[in-house]
C-alpha cells in the first residue's frame, strides 16, 4: 500500500461531536473560574453584590407607602422594624407622583398629557414596528385597557373619560382592520398632540394643518406637471406669501428705514419687532388667522390654555425629548448629507453648523434660547420658552446625528453609489433606494445613543429654569417642610423611570438591527 | 484558459452594423498629475463584442468607466448612441440608464431582494408599473438560470450566482450596450464559466459588448475585435485570431507570453 496515492470510497457524513463539551459546569469553568486570576474576580464580585443586597434590599423592604411627612416615616420605620432599622419613604412618591410626571399642569387637566401620551404611542407604533403589524394592535389593545383604568384613577369627568375611550376603541379597530391607516394618527399627532397639551381654539392647529395640507398638495401638483425647478419657485412664493405677509414685511422694512433715516441710527423698529415676534408662530400664517378665527366663531370648540410654565416633570422631559428626537433624525440626515455634497457652499454651511454646535457645551445653547435669545428679539416677542429651548436642543442633536450618519455613509462601499449612478438613478432616488436604508442601518446603535443622550439631557434644562424631573420638581418635593431632609427616594423613582425609557430605547434598536439583518454573513 | 468554453457558439446573430455605437475622440484623461487615459481613440458598432485585455495599471477599466460617466474625461469626446458625455445632468442619467454595466465585486444591493435588485431602477428611472417590471425581471432571472432565487437577498448567494444576477439587473433597463468590468475576477474557478456562458448568451442574441477581461478563451470564442492597452494607451487591436496567433508589438508579445505561458 503507498504512502502517496490515496482513494477516497466513501464520503463521511456528520457526527455529533463529543459529550463533555456542552452543559452548566463546563460553561461555568470555561466562563467563570478559567484560571485564579478570574476566579478571584468571580468570588470578589458575587461578594460585591451580596453586599449590596445585604445593605440595600433591608432599606427597600422597610418602605413605608403611607405617610404625610418624612418624621412619619421614621417613626413607622423605628415602629415596625426597630429603633435602627433604616427604611426607605416611599410615601413622597405616593403623595408628589403627580408632579414628578405633570409639573404644576392644573389637576383637572391631567388627563390631557395622558392621552397625548397614549397618543403619541399609537402614533410611533406604525413607524416604529413598519414591517409588524400585530405589535401595533397589541400594545394599542393593552393600551385601551390600561388606559382606561388609569382615565379613572385620574379621576376624569366621566363625559370626556367616554370620549376618550371611544378614541382608543376607533384607534384599537383601526390597528385591527387597516394597520397602514394607522399613519393617518402618525400624520395627525403633532397638531392634536400639540392642542391637547397646550389647550385653545381647536381650529388653530386644524387652520394650519389645512395650510400645510395646500402647500403639499399644490407643491406635488406643481412637481408632477412641471417639475422639480418651479415646485421650488411655488414653494418659495407660498413661504414668502403665507409666512413672510409681504405687506407687513414691506411696511416694517419702510418703517426701519424711516428710523434709519430720520434717526440717523439702526435699531429695529416697533412694527417690525411686532412682526418677527408675532404673539405665536402660527399668527404669521394670514390666512390662517382668518380660517381659524371663523371657524371658532361657528362652531366654538376649545380646552382650557395651559401655560407653559406650568409643564413640568416627565411631561416636559418628554415634550423636549420627543420633539426634538423627531425633527433631529431628518435634519441629522440632511446635515450629513450636506456635509458630503459637492456643492461648496452647501458643504461650507452643514460643516460650519455641525462643528459650531459639537464645539459648543448644551448649557450654553440652553443659556441662549433663555436669555440672549431675548435680548437679540424685540422686547414685545413673547416665543415661548419650551419652544426655543426645544428648536435648540434639536439643532444640538441633530448635529451629533449628522455625525453618526456620516459614520454609516462612510461605511458603504463605493460600488454601491457606482451601481446605483450605472443604473441611471438620479441623487435623491440613490440616496432614498440605496444608501439612506444601508448607511442608517449601520448607524443605528449611534443614532439611538444619541437619543438616550438627547433624553437624558433634558434635565438640563433646569438650568434655564424649566421644572425638569430630576432636579426642578425634585428640588421643590424637598423644599416642603414635610419631606425636608428625603433623599435617595425621589432621584431612585426618577432615575428608574428614566431607565425604563432609554432601556427601551436600547433594546428597541437592537430589535430594529435583528430584522434589518439582511446580509447573512 | 480556453477550456472554460465548450460549447458550441451560434452565430447567427452575431452580426456587426454600420451604425456606430460608441464614438471616442482623442479622450485623455488624468488623475491629479497621473496621465491615465492619452489619446484614446475607438469606434465601436453596433454588435460589436469587443474585449478590451491588458496588464494592471494600464487604464482599461478607467476607459470603460468613462463611457458611462462613472468617471469624467478632461479632453476629447466621448459619443454614446449619438449623445455626448458631458457633464449635464440630465444627460447623464438618460445615457446611463441606456448602458448596462457589470462590475467585478457585482455590487448588488444588499438590503434588497434580488427582484427588488432587478426592479428598482426599470420603476424608479424607466417608470415602468411595477408587474410588468416585476415580469421583466424574472424573464431575464430565467434567462440567466436563477428564477427560483428571487425572493433570496444576494448574501445568500454564491459569487457566480450573484454576478449572473447583476446581469440581470442591467438586462431589465433594456440596454442597448453592455459594458463588462472584469465580471469573473473575484469569483472562483467554479463559477467563472457559468458567468461566461451567459455572456456568451448575450452576445449570440446581438449585444453590442465592451468587456475588461483576462478570459482569452472568451475572448477568442466571442470578440470580433481585440484591444490591447498599456500604460493608458492602445496599444494594438485585431481580430482575436490574428491577436493571438501573429501579435505585432513587442508589448503584446509579452503580455501573451505572460497570460498564456503555462
Amino acid at each position: 500500500m503507498s504512502e502517496t496515492a490515496y482513494v477516497r470510497t466513501e464520503m463521511i457524513g456528520q457526527k455529533p461531536p463529543p459529550a463533555g463539551q456542552s452543559g452548566p459546569v463546563l460553561w461555568m469553568r470555561k466562563n467563570l473560574f478559567s484560571g485564579w486570576f478570574s476566579t478571584v474576580l468571580t468570588l470578589a464580585g458575587v461578594f460585591a453584590v451580596l453586599a449590596i443586597i445585604y445593605w440595600a434590599l433591608p432599606w427597600f423592604l422597610h418602605g413605608v407607602w403611607n405617610a404625610k411627612s418624612l418624621g412619619e416615616c421614621r417613626q413607622i420605620v423605628a415602629a415596625t422594624w426597630g429603633e435602627n432599622a433604616s427604611g426607605a419613604c416611599w410615601a413622597v412618591i405616593r403623595e408628589r407622583w403627580n408632579q414628578f410626571l405633570f409639573g404644576f399642569y392644573p389637576s383637572d387637566q391631567y388627563w390631557r398629557p395622558t392621552l397625548t401620551f397614549c397618543l403619541m404611542i399609537a402614533a410611533v407604533l406604525p413607524v416604529l414596528f413598519f414591517d409588524n403589524r400585530k405589535v401595533s394592535q397589541w400594545v394599542i389593545g393593552t393600551m385601551a385597557l390600561v388606559g382606561a383604568l388609569v382615565f379613572y384613577g385620574l379621576s376624569t369627568p366621566a363625559e370626556i373619560a367616554i370620549q376618550i375611550i371611544a378614541i382608543f376603541y376607533v384607534i384599537f379597530v383601526l390597528a385591527a382592520v387597516a394597520p397602514r391607516r394607522l399613519l393617518w394618527v402618525t400624520a395627525l399627532f403633532p397638531a392634536a398632540g400639540f392642542w391637547l397639551l397646550w389647550g385653545g381654539s381647536l381650529w388653530t392647529p386644524v387652520s394650519v394643518l389645512v395650510g400645510l395640507g395646500l402647500v403639499i398638495f399644490t407643491l406635488s401638483a406643481v412637481s408632477a406637471r412641471s417639475g422639480l425647478l418651479w415646485a421650488g419657485v411655488v414653494a418659495f412664493a407660498l413661504f414668502v406669501c403665507l409666512f413672510l405677509n409681504p405687506f407687513r414685511l414691506a411696511e416694517s422694512l419702510t418703517s426701519m428705514l424711516a428710523y434709519l433715516v430720520t434717526f440717523g441710527q439702526w435699531r429695529i423698529s416697533p412694527s417690525f419687532s411686532i412682526w418677527i415676534g408675532g404673539t405665536d408662530i402660527t399668527g404669521w400664517l394670514p390666512l390662517h388667522g382668518f380660517l381659524s378665527s371663523v371657524l371658532q366663531s361657528l362652531a366654538p370648540l376649545s380646552l382650557p390654555h395651559v401655560d407653559s410654565d406650568r409643564f413640568g416633570g416627565f411631561l416636559l422631559a418628554e415634550v423636549i425629548g420627543v420633539t426634538a428626537i423627531v425633527v433631529a433624525l431628518p435634519l441629522g440626515i440632511i446635515l450629513a448629507l450636506g456635509r458630503k455634497s459637492d456643492m461648496p457652499l452647501v458643504k461650507m454651511l452643514c460643516v460650519g453648523f455641525i462643528e459650531f454646535v459639537r464645539g459648543v457645551p448644551l448649557i450654553t445653547m440652553l443659556f441662549t434660547a433663555s436669555l440672549l435669545l431675548q435680548y437679540f428679539l424685540p422686547p414685545q416677542t413673547q416665543f415661548d420658552l419650551i419652544l426655543r429651548v426645544i428648536i435648540l436642543v434639536t439643532l444640538f442633536s441633530a448635529a451629533y446625528i449628522a455625525e453618526v450618519v456620516r459614520g454609516g455613509l462612510a461605511a458603504l462601499p463605493r460600488g454601491q453609489y457606482e451601481a446605483a449612478d450605472a443604473l441611471g438613478l438620479d441623487y435623491w432616488q440613490a440616496q432614498r433606494f440605496i444608501i439612506m436604508p444601508q448607511a442608517l442601518k449601520i448607524s443605528i446603535p449611534g443614532i439611538v445613543s444619541s437619543f438616550i443622550g438627547l433624553f437624558k439631557d433634558t434635565t438640563l434644562v433646569a438650568f434655564v429654569g424649566l421644572m425638569d424631573p430630576l432636579k426642578g420638581v425634585t428640588q421643590i418635593v424637598r423644599a416642603d417642610i414635610n419631606w425636608k431632609g428625603i433623599y435617595w427616594e425621589p432621584y431612585i423613582f426618577v432615575g428608574a423611570i428614566f431607565f425604563i425609557f432609554c432601556f427601551g430605547m436600547s433594546r428597541y434598536s437592537m430589535y430594529l438591527e435583528r430584522r434589518l439583518k439582511r446580509d447573512h454573513r | 484558459m480556453s477550456e472554460a468554453i465548450s460549447r458550441q457558439i451560434d452565430r447567427s446573430q452575431m452580426t456587426v452594423s454600420d451604425e456606430v455605437a460608441i464614438q471616442i475622440n482623442e479622450m485623455n484623461k488624468w488623475y491629479g498629475n497621473f496621465h491615465v487615459l492619452r489619446d484614446i481613440n475607438l469606434t465601436v458598432n453596433k454588435g460589436e463584442r469587443i474585449v478590451i485585455a491588458g496588464p494592471s495599471g494600464s487604464g482599461k477599466s478607467t476607459l470603460i468607466r468613462c463611457i458611462n460617466r462613472l468617471e469624467e474625461h478632461q479632453a476629447g469626446t466621448i459619443v454614446v448612441d449619438g449623445t455626448e458625455r458631458t457633464s449635464d445632468l440630465k444627460n447623464i442619467d438618460k445615457v446611463r440608464s441606456e448602458v448596462g454595466m457589470v462590475f467585478q465585486h457585482f455590487n448588488l444591493f444588499p438590503h434588497l431582494t434580488i427582484l427588488e435588485n432587478c426592479t428598482l431602477a426599470p420603476i424608479w428611472v424607466r417608470k415602468t408599473p411595477r408587474r410588468e417590471a416585476e415580469e421583466t425581471a424574472m424573464h431575464y432571472l430565467t434567462k440567466v438560470k436563477i428564477p427560483e432565487q428571487a425572493h433570496k437577498y444576494p448574501g445568500q448567494l454564491s459569487g457566480g450566482q450573484q454576478q449572473r444576477v447583476a446581469i440581470a439587473r442591467s438586462l431589465c433597463m433594456r440596454p442597448r450596450i453592455m459594458l463588462f468590468d472584469e465580471p469573473t475576477s473575484a469569483l472562483d474557478p467554479e463559477m467563472i464559466k457559468e458567468v461566461l456562458d451567459t455572456m456568451i448568451e448575450l452576445a449570440e442574441e446581438g449585444m453590442t459588448m465592451i468587456c475588461v477581461t483576462h478570459e482569452m478563451g472568451f475572448a477568442q470564442a466571442v470578440a470580433n475585435r481585440v484591444i490591447f492597452m498599456d500604460q493608458g494607451q492602445i496599444v494594438e487591436q485585431n481580430t482575436p485570431h490574428e491577436f493571438f496567433n501573429n501579435p505585432q508589438s513587442d508589448r503584446t508579445k509579452l503580455f501573451l507570453s505572460q497570460i498564456l505561458g503555462h
